[in-house]
């Protein structure tokens, strides 16, 4: 379970299983409010955020159509800062290429940060099966690997966990400590992974971090963090080894400040989180402390299929997770249910361009198109305008069922003919009207129990809309 | 297996960019940007006076459960460190920055301190550093890592002290870059720390200490001299 093989073609049992989870859905409920009202403060007391989500977007436009160059001069960079860089066209090969560099250490365990790379790469399950321990030290990242779970949020991956699971994993797995401490509070929680932790960074040989940016123009690496673990990660082993996807890379260290404006108030609602770090190559001749070595694996997996057309946009992505905290569908299901690394519309719309239409058509159908993602995402992703091409993608494939497509065909034929358009939604409208009476809803539908299973279905009420626009001359007004 | 993965890679990138002729002019204006590195908007809250820079700090500093005390001279520094330490009932080793800009503090005048240099051992409850800048916008320490600044003592120690003098304080991000690129070096590690460390990982509740310093506290120094 902790290697991450996509079940997103099983979305809608996935969906259905979390609806029906008490557990998760206490969790659910009581975590998804919070993000929104930090984030919305947090844009409120700066003036200039909207003027700043319109450069941040403009920045990776022009990075993205410029990625080659601003990667071959990162590459330069990083190499006369005495780092290596490694590509990687796939999850297997990123993989390959951090074992070399592990098996060279000779590394027994590796400290980890929170990196949704490393979910990508499968990275864990990997190492593992090659005889080298990986640790993960976000606290919600080891709660969860203690657990053999994947993160359900790519912010708090621990985001379906209750506080009752920790205390019952933390009892479990550390049968080292008095079994008869007291661990009643998030705060002591906390404290014991402090101190169980500690010991780990101090005995890596490796760290390994992701990165929230690359920097053309220093051949820097840049980490964001509350808790402080990614920067114990990379400083106190031997050896720094950095996972990043090629969209990552920025041009410049004031392109970077940028869009770090909006991350962390977009992500948590903070003004800034607690760290960000910029590493540039290994430790330096008269450095007390540092890693010895600075390895960066840049891993495409599917991204460069992505430049150049039209899903290109969700290129932009910092992974701060506002979509999914302002989302409806993650809100009532939860990450997991998306069967891979990225939940939530961001994930609806890189799974499938990722991992495939095939694997993960169901995504982009999970949302109402309200639009909120969009209104709240810091790089002004179109994500519902990304998810309708996919699901013309997923039609144009023939992946939906042939009662689907048939219907949709017929809508379409009935569509294009107006004066029988017109006709064909009048009767039924009169008919349904007529059939609810007073009552104005039906408890039953033949044809539409997905409905009516879980609510009534509202009965039309007055004329149709298209009746209502003609009545109050909308199509005059309309073509004055 | 990496070399051709390389070029395949940029093999792609390139083929999609689909630039006219030889891709001079695309090359010139990512030259350009690299080189000119041009700012973006900057906000306005950060635009002050000294003084107003230094309020700032120390409302956003403090926003984020960083703790603030002002001083007037160096030489106070090491009286407001002891208090520090008296008042949170904390052990008086300090493990301290081999950084000349500290030496100016007159430790000696507070013989009550135990005093240690070098980078951070496992064991330091308490670390004290100086900083590169003060970034008034977010109350952000800006630390840069080398001999005289060792990066574990940012991160190791339960209690970090920053000493941050007048003349390190500027108003935004990019004024600290700009100032970094007038030294002309780049160090291994650059730290923006901005509160102490926290986690909300357990039920999206927060609580500071997660790995690094449980407490940072910034001895702000109005006269630097």
């Amino acid at each position: 379970m902790s290697v991450h093989t996509p079940t997103s073609h099983r979305f809608p049992e996935n969906a259905r299983e979390a609806l029906g989870n008490e557990t998760l859905q206490r969790g659910l409920a009581s975590a998804k409010v919070g993000f929104r009202i930090r984030r919305s403060e947090a844009a409120a007391r700066l003036p200039e955020f909207e003027t700043l989500r319109d450069e941040s977007r403009d920045i990776k436009n022009h990075t993205l159509a410029h990625i080659d160059l601003y990667l071959e001069a990162f590459e330069k960079r990083v190499i006369e800062r005495g780092g290596h860089v490694h590509w990687a066209a796939d999850a297997a090969e990123a993989r390959d290429a951090v074992l070399t560099i592990c098996r060279a250490a000779g590394a027994k365990s590796v400290t980890k940060g929170k990196s949704m790379i490393s979910e990508e790469m499968g990275l864990n399950a990997f190492l593992e099966e090659n005889g080298i321990e990986p640790v993960e030290t976000d606290l919600g990242e080891y709660i969860i690997q203690l657990r053999h779970e994947t993160p359900s949020h790519i912010i708090a991956p621990a985001f379906h966990v209750l506080k009752e699971q920790v205390i019952e994993t933390f009892r479990k797995e550390h049968t080292h400590l008095d079994p008869d401490r007291v661990i009643e509070e998030a705060r002591q929680l906390q404290d014991e992974a402090r101190q169980v932790l500690r010991e780990r960074f101090l005995a890596a040989d490796v760290g390994i971090t992701g990165a929230n940016f690359l920097i053309a123009e220093t051949g820097s690496t840049v980490i964001v963090t509350n808790e402080g673990n990614g920067d114990l990660t990379q400083t106190l082993p031997r050896v720094h080894i950095v996972l990043a996807s090629l969209e990552k890379i920025v041009p410049t260290l004031e392109d970077a400040s940028t869009i770090l404006r909006l991350l962390a108030r977009s992500a948590t609602g903070q003004e800034y989180s607690s760290y960000t770090t910029f590493s540039t190559g290994p430790r330096r001749g008269e450095d007390a402390d540092g890693p010895h070595e600075f390895h960066v694996v840049l891993l495409d997996n599917g991204r460069t299929d992505l430049i150049g057309t039209e899903m290109q946009e969700v290129l932009r992505c910092i992974r701060c997770g506002a979509c999914m905290n302002h989302c409806p569908v993650f809100g009532a299901i939860g990450g997991h249910a998306y069967g891979w690394v990225y939940p939530g519309p961001i994930g609806a719309v890189l799974s499938p361009s990722l991992i495939g239409v095939e694997e993960a058509h169901h995504l982009p159908n999970a949302s109402t198109f309200c639009g909120r993602c969009e209104a709240v995402c810091p790089m002004r992703i179109p994500l519902p305008k990304l998810m309708r091409h996919l699901r013309e993608r997923e039609f144009e494939k023939g992946i939906p069922p042939a009662t689907l497509r048939w219907g949709l065909a017929a809508w379409a034929w009935l569509a294009k003919r107006p004066a029988l358009y017109g006709l064909a939604m009048r009767l039924p409208v009169r008919l349904l009207a007529l059939l609810a009476g007073r009552k104005g809803r039906f408890r039953r539908m033949p044809l539409a129990g997905g409905w009516t299973s879980q609510r009534d279905l509202p009965a039309p009420q007055g004329p149709t809309f298209q009746a209502m626009w003609d009545r109050k001359g909308g199509r005059r007004e309309a073509s004055k | 297996m990496s070399k051709t993965s390389r070029e395949t890679i940029l093999g792609k990138l390139h083929g999609a960019a689909q630039r006219d002729g030889d891709g001079a002019a695309a090359r010139a204006t990512v030259e350009g940007r690299l080189k000119g590195h041009p700012r973006g908007t900057v906000p306005a809250r950060g635009k002050l006076d000294r003084k107003g820079l230094a309020d700032l700090f120390a409302t956003q500093a403090t926003a984020v459960d960083a703790t603030v005390a002002r001083v007037s001279a160096l030489d106070e520094v090491p009286a407001a460190v002891a208090n520090y330490l008296r008042g949170e009932n904390l052990p008086t080793a300090l493990r301290m920055a081999p950084d000349p800009k500290l030496d100016a503090c007159a430790w000696d005048r507070a013989p009550m301190l135990d005093i240690s240099y070098g980078k951070a051992r496992p064991a330091d409850p308490v670390t004290v550093t100086g900083a590169f800048a003060g970034i008034a916008e977010t109350g952000t320490l800006m630390l840069l890592s080398g001999p005289e600044s060792p990066t574990t003592l940012n991160f190791l120690p339960d209690t970090h002290i920053v000493v941050l003098r007048a003349g390190e304080m500027v108003g935004a991000y990019e004024d600290a870059w700009d100032r970094l690129r007038a030294t002309g070096r780049l160090p291994r590690t650059v730290n923006f720390v901005t509160g102490p460390s926290r986690s909300g990982d357990i039920e999206q509740t927060l609580h500071l200490g997660a790995h690094g310093p449980r407490r940072l506290h910034v001895i702000m120094v109005e006269d630097d001299g």
